[in-house]
C-alpha cells in the first residue's frame, strides 16, 4: 500500500501526532508512567472528557456550538449523586427529561433560526441553577454500582484506554458508517440540499442534540463514578475543553466535517496536557497558559497544512 | 430579511412592470413604522421598572429606593463588561470575546503592583490598564486574522495565556492607592462615582456608535462583511479596533474592581464572563451583529440586578437565580428569531 | 424566425399512442409583482430530449421548480401520464420519476461519493447499504462517463468541480426504489470538459432510447443542437419559440433569443467614440485572469462594458479590479447587482444605505472634521448627510418614501436605485457596476443611463457588467467574456446585438484578436 505524505494525510494524522508529542516526553521523563497503573493514573479522567467531547461533536456536526455541556455534565453528576442514588426511578426520569429538553432546544434552534451560542449560554445558566438546587454544596454519593463499574480493572490494557477505544469505535460506526449517521452528517454538510430532497432539518437537529445529551449523561455518570461525589461546578471546564478537542481532532465548525477518532484522540491529548506540563516541570503559574499555547500551536499547524485557497 | 432570494434572479418581466412609485409608504402602515423605530432596549428598561415596582409592592418604597442605589454600585460592572462585549458582538456573527475575565485579572493585578499604593502613581496604573487592553486586543485580533482561528477559540486561548501572566505577577500585591479607593467608593449627588464614570463612558460609546463614521462602519461590518467591504469599509481596521476597544474596557474594569474591593484578585472577572453576554442579549443587541445598543446594556444590567435582588429578598437561592437568568436569555433570543423558511 | 404559435398547436394523437409523460398547459407563476411564468405550454414524451434555451431570468429555473414540485403553479394545469395532478410536491415528483440536477450542486461536501447516494434514496439502509450504494454509483458512472477513475469512497470536498458534476449527474440516473422517467439537466456541462460533455450527450441519446426523457438547459447551444429533439426558447417568462427537430440550428436559437418582444425598448443613442484622449496612456490599467493575460484599460470619463453570457467571469473580474483599486487607494465605488449578498444592509434605513460610501470617502469633503490623529473618529455631519440624501433620492427618483424608512420597505427596483445612488453620491472616480439594472423599470433606467453619461462627461470612469445587451450602446468599449477570459473587445460602433451574441457564444479558440 503506498501512502502519499501529502497535506491532507498530514492533517488527518495531526491528532495522533499531538497525542504522541504529549505522551512521549511524559514516558521519557517518568518511565514509571509507562505501566498499567501509570497509564491508568494519567488517563484517569479521560473517559468523561471523551464522552463530553463526543457530545460537543454531535452539536458541531449540526453547524452549531454548545456552551452548556460543562454545566450539563455537572448537573448529571449531581443528579446521579442525589436522585439516582436515593430514588433511582426519579433519577432516571430526571435524566430522561434532560435529554428530551436538549432535543427540544435543538429543534427550537432550527425552527426559529437562532444562534446556538446564545441559546446554549442561557441553557448553561439553567443547568447550573438546577445543579445548585440539587447540591448547594459539594456532596452526595455515587451509587455503588456506578463506582464499581468505573473502578473495574480491565486486564492487560488500562481501563481508560480500553473504554475510550470501545467508545470511539462504536460511535465511529454509528455516526460515520451507518446510513442513519451519514444522513445526520448530511444535514450539517448541505442543509439546503437536504431540505430540497425532503429531509426534515428540525428533526435532524433535534436528533443530534438528543444524541449529544445522551453522551452528556454518560459523561456525567462516568465522572461521578470516578470522583464518587459531585458538585455543581464539577465539570465546567469541559465546555471549552470539548470544543478544543473536537477542533484538535480535525473537526470544522461549519460544513459538518468531523472526525470521531480524531476527537477522541484530541480529548485524550488534552487530558494528558496538564500532567505533561507538570512532568516538564513547567511552573504551576504557566500551566494554564501553556494549554492556550498548545491550542494555538496545533491550530496554526492546521492552517499551515491547509489546502491552498482556503476560505476567508 | 430581504425578500430576494439571491439564487433566483427576477424575470425581465419585472423590469417593465415595476414602477418605483407604487407601494408608497403611506401604505406601509403604522405598525411597520413602529417596528421601524426599532427600540428593543425599551423592553429591558420596562422589565427593570416592572421588577422595581414588584420590589416596592412587596417590600415598600424605602427598601426599593435602597436597592436602586446598591444597583448603581454593583450593576455598573455588569454594564462595563457588557459594553465591551456588545462592541465585539456587533462586529458580526461568530464574534465574541472570552478573554475579558483574564484581561480584568491581569490589568487589576499589574495595575495594583505598579501603583505600589501611591497616589502619585495612579496615572501609571491607568496607563498600564490601557496598555494591557491594547496588547490583549491586538493579540486576539492577530490570532483571528493571521492564524485564522475562530474568535471563540482565539479569545479562549489568549485568555489562558493572559491568565498565566496575571498569575506570575500576583505575588505580594500592595493595596490600591488611597485616592483611587476613595474615588471608587465615593458618591456624587448620591450616585456612586463609578456609576458616573460608566455613564460618561456609555455616552461616549453611544456617540461613537451612532454619530461617527466608525460606528456606521462597524454596523455595516456586522450586518454583511462582504457588502461592507464593497461599500468602502476598511474591514480589517474596524475589526482590530473593535477587539482592542473591548479589551481596553475590560482592563479599565479590572482596575476599578480592584479599587472597589480594596485589592486585586485573580478571579475577579470570572463571574462577569457569562453576564457580559447575557446583558448584551437581553438588552436587545442583535446577536447576529450590526446593531448594538448602549441603552439596552444599562437596562438589562439593571433588570438582571433587580431581578437578582428580588429573588434574594424572596429567599430564592443562587440556583433559582441562575435558572431565571437562563430562561430570560432563551426567551429573548427565541422571541427575536423568525421561523425557518419551509 | 419561427412563429411562436404555429407549431405549438397540439396535434391529434394517433390512436393507441401513450399520453405524454408530463403535460403542462397554460402554466403561470407570480411572485409578488413579478410574473415569472406566463402561459407556458410544455409536453414531454418518454424518450424525448427537450432543450430549453433563454437568457438568465427568462423563467427557466422557475419552470423547472414547477416540474419538480418545489413551486406550485398559480395558473394552468399539469398532467402526469394523462392524469391531472393537483398536489404536486417534491415527493410526488420523485414518485413520478422526475429527477433534477440543479445548477448549484446539491452534494454534501463532507460525505463521500457513495454516501451521497443515501441522501437521494431514503430506501438505502441496512447493514450493506454502503456496498449497494457504491455499486450502483459506479455502475452509473461507468455507463455515463467510462474511464472516470473514481472509486466511490472519495470525499466530495476532495474532488474537482468536474468530478463533482459527474457524480451529481450520475446520481440522478440511479434507481433504488423510485423509477427514473424524466431527468432535468440544468447547465450540466458548465463544469465538464469537452470529452466528458460528449460522453454525457451520448448517454442522453442512449437513455432516450431506453425511454428516459431528458430536459437539457444549456448555454452551450452546440449541445442543444446536437442532442435535442425539440427546443423551447424562453423569454420573459413565456415560450417565445418552439423549434422542431429539423429547424434546430445555432442561428435559429440565437435569433429566437435575440428577438426583442418588449416594445418599450430603450432607444440606444449611439455613444460618441473617442471621448477624452484615447491615445494617451489610460488612467487605469489592470491585468486579470489566472495567467494575467486579460488586459483591461480605462481612461477618465470612459464607459467600459463587460459583456458575455452570465457567469462567464465578469463579476470575478469586477471584484479583482475592486480589490486592486482599493489596495492602490483609488477612489472606487461598487454598485452591486446581487443585493442581499453584496449591497443592502437590511437593518438600516434608506438614508443610511445611501450615504455610507460617501461617509467613508476621502479628505476635503464637507463631512470631515479635522482628523489630527487617525484614532479620533470622524463625526457625521448630519445636515450634510441629509442634504445629500435628499438630493440623491430626488435625482434617482425614489419618491414618496421617507428616507428614514427601512431599506427593505422598498421594492427591489427601488433598492437597486439606492445602491446606485450610494456609488454616485460618493467621491469615487471609478465606479464598478455588477449588473445593476436588474428589476429597475424602464423610466428609471433611462434616468440612470442619463446620469451615467453625465457623470462620465465629468470625468468619472464606469465599468459596467450587464446582461442586457442594449445597454452596451452606452459604452465606449466593451470587453466580451467567455469562461473567465476576454474573448473580444468591441468598440462602440461594432457593438450591436448580433455581434455581441456571436462573441458571447464563440469558443475561446475562435476568439478574434
Amino acid at each position: 500500500m503506498n501512502w502519499t505524505l501529502d497535506r491532507a494525510t498530514l492533517r488527518a494524522l495531526l491528532p495522533a501526532f499531538s497525542l504522541v508529542a504529549v505522551l512521549a516526553p511524559i514516558f521519557f521523563l517518568q518511565p514509571a508512567t509507562f505501566s498499567y497503573f501509570g497509564i491508568g493514573l494519567l488517563l484517569n479522567l479521560a473517559v468523561p472528557l471523551v464522552l463530553a467531547t463526543l457530545a460537543q461533536l454531535a452539536i458541531i456536526t449540526a453547524n452549531d456550538l454548545d456552551l452548556s455541556i460543562g454545566p450539563f455534565v455537572s448537573l448529571v453528576a449531581c443528579i446521579g449523586a442525589t436522585l439516582l442514588a436515593d430514588r433511582p426511578l426519579v433519577g432516571i426520569a430526571a435524566l430522561a427529561g434532560c435529554v428530551l429538553l436538549y432535543a427540544a432546544v435543538g429543534a427550537l434552534v432550527e425552527y426559529r433560526q437562532i444562534p446556538s451560542i446564545v441559546v446554549t449560554l442561557g441553557l448553561s445558566f439553567v443547568w447550573n441553577g438546577l445543579a445548585v438546587l440539587l447540591l448547594p454544596t459539594p456532596g452526595g454519593a455515587s451509587p455503588a454500582w456506578l463506582t464499581s463499574v468505573m473502578g473495574y480493572q480491565t486486564p492487560f490494557v488500562a481501563a481508560p484506554i480500553l473504554w475510550s477505544t470501545v467508545i470511539a469505535v462504536l460511535v465511529h460506526l454509528l455516526l460515520m458508517r451507518s446510513s442513519f449517521g451519514v444522513r445526520l452528517r448530511g444535514t450539517g454538510g448541505n442543509p439546503r440540499a437536504m431540505r430540497r430532497f425532503g429531509w426534515s432539518l428540525v428533526r435532524g437537529k433535534a436528533l443530534l442534540y438528543g444524541i449529544a445529551a445522551l453522551f452528556g449523561v454518560l459523561s456525567g455518570l462516568c465522572l461521578l463514578g470516578l470522583t464518587t461525589s459531585a458538585d455543581a461546578n464539577l465539570a465546567l471546564r469541559y465546555t471549552l475543553l470539548s470544543i478544543a478537542a473536537v477542533i484538535l481532532g480535525g473537526g470544522e465548525f461549519i460544513g459538518g466535517r468531523v472526525s470521531v477518532i480524531g476527537a477522541v484522540l484530541g480529548a485524550t491529548t488534552l487530558t494528558l496536557a496538564a500532567s505533561f506540563l507538570a512532568f516538564l516541570n513547567v511552573s504551576p503559574d504557566w500551566q494554564v497558559g501553556m494549554q492556550g499555547a498548545i491550542l494555538i500551536v496545533v491550530l496554526s499547524l492546521r492552517v499551515l497544512l491547509q489546502r491552498r485557497g482556503g476560505q476567508r | 430579511m430581504s425578500s430576494n432570494d439571491s439564487s433566483t434572479r427576477q424575470a425581465p418581466a419585472a423590469r417593465s412592470s415595476d414602477d418605483g412609485s407604487a407601494g408608497s409608504p403611506v401604505g406601509i402602515g403604522f405598525a411597520a413604522r413602529l417596528r421601524a423605530l426599532e427600540t428593543p432596549w425599551l423592553w429591558s428598561f420596562a422589565g427593570a421598572i416592572l421588577v422595581w415596582f414588584v420590589i416596592a409592592a412587596v417590600f415598600g418604597f424605602s427598601i426599593a429606593g435602597n436597592v436602586v442605589v446598591t444597583a448603581l454600585v454593583f450593576a455598573v460592572f455588569m454594564v462595563l463588561v457588557g459594553l465591551g462585549q456588545m462592541i465585539v458582538i456587533t462586529a458580526g456573527p461568530g464574534n465574541i470575546d472570552l478573554s475579558m475575565p483574564s484581561a480584568i485579572a491581569l490589568s487589576g493585578v499589574l495595575g495594583v503592583q505598579l501603583m505600589k499604593g501611591r497616589d502619585d502613581l495612579i496615572l501609571i496604573g491607568i496607563g498600564v490598564a490601557l496598555a494591557v487592553g491594547v496588547l490583549v486586543g491586538l493579540a486576539n485580533y492577530l490570532l483571528i486574522r493571521v492564524l485564522r482561528i475562530p474568535p471563540i477559540i482565539a479569545t479562549l486561548s489568549s485568555s489562558f495565556i493572559v491568565q498565566s501572566i496575571a498569575i506570575t505577577q500576583s505575588r505580594g500585591m500592595p493595596a490600591p492607592p488611597h485616592a483611587l479607593q476613595a474615588f471608587a467608593n465615593a458618591r456624587l449627588f448620591g450616585v456612586p462615582d463609578i456609576a458616573w464614570l460608566a455613564l460618561v463612558l456609555s455616552l461616549a460609546l453611544a456617540f461613537v456608535l451612532h454619530r461617527t463614521v466608525f460606528g456606521r462602519a462597524l454596523s455595516a461590518l456586522g450586518q454583511n462583511a462582504r457588502a461592507a467591504w464593497l461599500a468602502g469599509v476598511r474591514v480589517e481596521r474596524v475589526r482590530w479596533v473593535t477587539y482592542v476597544l473591548a479589551a481596553i474596557i475590560a482592563a479599565l474594569t479590572g482596575l476599578l474592581l480592584a479599587a472597589v474591593s480594596g485589592g486585586a484578585a485573580l478571579d475577579m472577572g470570572v463571574e462577569y464572563m457569562l453576564i457580559s453576554v447575557a446583558v448584551v442579549v437581553i438588552g436587545g443587541t442583535e446577536v447576529a451583529g450590526g446593531k448594538g445598543t448602549v441603552a439596552g446594556v444599562w437596562g438589562a444590567s439593571l433588570f438582571l440586578y433587580l431581578t437578582n435582588a428580588m429573588l434574594n429578598a424572596l429567599g430564592a437561592g443562587a440556583g433559582v437565580r441562575s435558572i431565571v437568568y437562563g430562561v430570560l436569555i432563551i426567551a429573548v433570543v427565541v422571541a427575536s428569531g423568525h421561523k425557518a423558511r419551509q | 424566425m419561427v412563429d411562436a404559435h404555429a407549431l405549438g398547436k397540439p396535434q391529434p394523437l394517433p390512436s393507441g399512442a401513450p399520453p405524454a409523460l408530463i403535460a403542462l398547459e397554460g402554466i403561470g407563476k407570480t411572485f409578488g409583482r413579478v410574473k415569472a411564468l406566463a402561459d407556458v405550454r410544455l409536453e414531454i414524451r418518454s424518450g424525448e430530449c427537450v432543450g430549453i434555451a433563454g437568457h438568465n431570468g427568462a423563467g427557466k429555473s422557475t419552470l423547472m421548480a414547477v416540474l419538480t414540485g418545489v413551486f406550485r403553479a398559480d395558473e394552468g394545469t399539469m398532467a402526469i401520464e394523462g392524469r391531472q395532478v393537483s398536489d404536486f410536491d417534491p415527493n410526488a415528483a420523485r414518485a413520478a420519476g422526475v429527477r433534477c440536477v440543479f445548477q448549484e450542486l446539491s452534494l454534501c461536501a463532507n460525505l463521500s461519493v457513495a454516501e451521497n447516494m443515501s441522501i437521494l434514496h431514503p430506501a438505502l439502509r441496512g447493514h450493506d447499504w454502503r456496498r449497494r450504494a457504491t455499486r450502483l454509483m459506479l455502475e452509473q458512472l461507468d455507463a455515463i462517463f467510462p474511464g472516470h477513475g473514481l472509486k466511490g469512497h472519495e470525499l466530495i470536498a476532495d474532488l474537482t468541480l468536474t468530478q463533482r458534476q459527474m457524480v451529481e449527474i450520475a446520481r440522478a440516473f440511479t434507481v433504488v426504489s423510485d423509477p427514473v422517467k424524466l431527468v432535468i439537466l440544468d447547465e450540466p456541462t458548465s463544469s465538464l470538459d469537452a470529452h466528458t460533455a460528449a460522453q454525457l450527450l451520448a448517454f442522453v441519446a442512449k437513455a432516450g432510447e431506453r425511454g428516459i426523457a431528458t430536459i437539457l438547459i444549456s448555454h452551450m447551444l452546440g449541445e442543444i443542437v446536437q442532442a435535442a429533439h425539440r427546443v423551447h426558447v424562453m423569454r420573459d417568462g413565456r415560450v417565445a419559440a418552439v423549434l422542431p427537430r429539423e429547424a434546430i440550428s445555432h442561428d435559429a436559437i440565437v435569433a429566437a433569443m435575440g428577438q426583442e418582444l418588449d416594445a418599450h425598448a430603450v432607444p440606444a443613442t449611439r455613444r460618441e467614440p473617442g471621448n477624452g484622449d484615447a491615445r494617451a496612456t489610460p488612467a487605469y490599467q489592470w491585468r486579470l485572469g489566472p495567467d494575467a493575460r486579460a488586459r483591461i484599460d480605462a481612461s477618465r470619463g470612459e464607459i467600459i462594458g463587460f459583456a458575455g453570457l452570465a457567469g462567464q467571469g465578469q463579476s470575478e473580474a469586477l471584484l479583482a479590479i475592486y480589490e486592486a483599486a482599493t489596495k492602490a487607494r483609488e477612489r472606487v465605488a461598487f454598485v452591486a447587482g446581487d443585493r442581499p449578498r453584496d449591497g443592502v444592509f437590511p437593518l438600516w434605513s434608506i438614508a443610511q444605505n445611501l450615504d455610507i460610501r460617501w461617509l467613508l470617502g476621502g479628505r476635503g469633503k464637507p463631512n470631515t472634521s479635522a482628523r489630527p490623529f487617525g484614532l479620533i473618529p470622524r463625526v457625521i455631519d448630519r445636515r450634510a448627510a441629509s442634504a445629500l440624501t435628499n438630493t440623491w433620492t430626488e435625482r434617482i427618483g425614489i419618491r414618496g418614501a421617507s428616507s428614514a424608512a427601512g431599506i427593505l420597505s422598498l421594492s427591489g427596483g427601488n433598492q437597486q436605485k439606492v445602491l446606485f445612488a450610494r456609488a454616485l453620491a460618493s467621491d469615487a472616480q471609478l465606479i464598478l457596476m455588477d449588473d445593476p439594472t436588474r428589476g429597475v423599470d424602464i423610466g428609471t433606467k433611462r434616468e440612470l443611463y442619463r446620469l451615467i453619461r453625465e457623470e462620465a462627461a465629468r470625468g468619472r470612469t464606469f465599468i459596467w457588467y450587464t446582461t442586457e445587451n442594449d445597454e452596451f450602446a452606452h459604452c465606449d468599449r466593451t470587453y466580451v467574456f467567455r469562461a473567465g477570459r476576454v474573448t473580444r473587445l468591441l468598440h462602440a460602433h461594432e457593438c450591436n446585438e448580433q455581434s455581441l451574441l456571436a462573441a458571447s457564444f464563440a469558443d475561446t479558440e475562435e476568439a478574434a484578436a
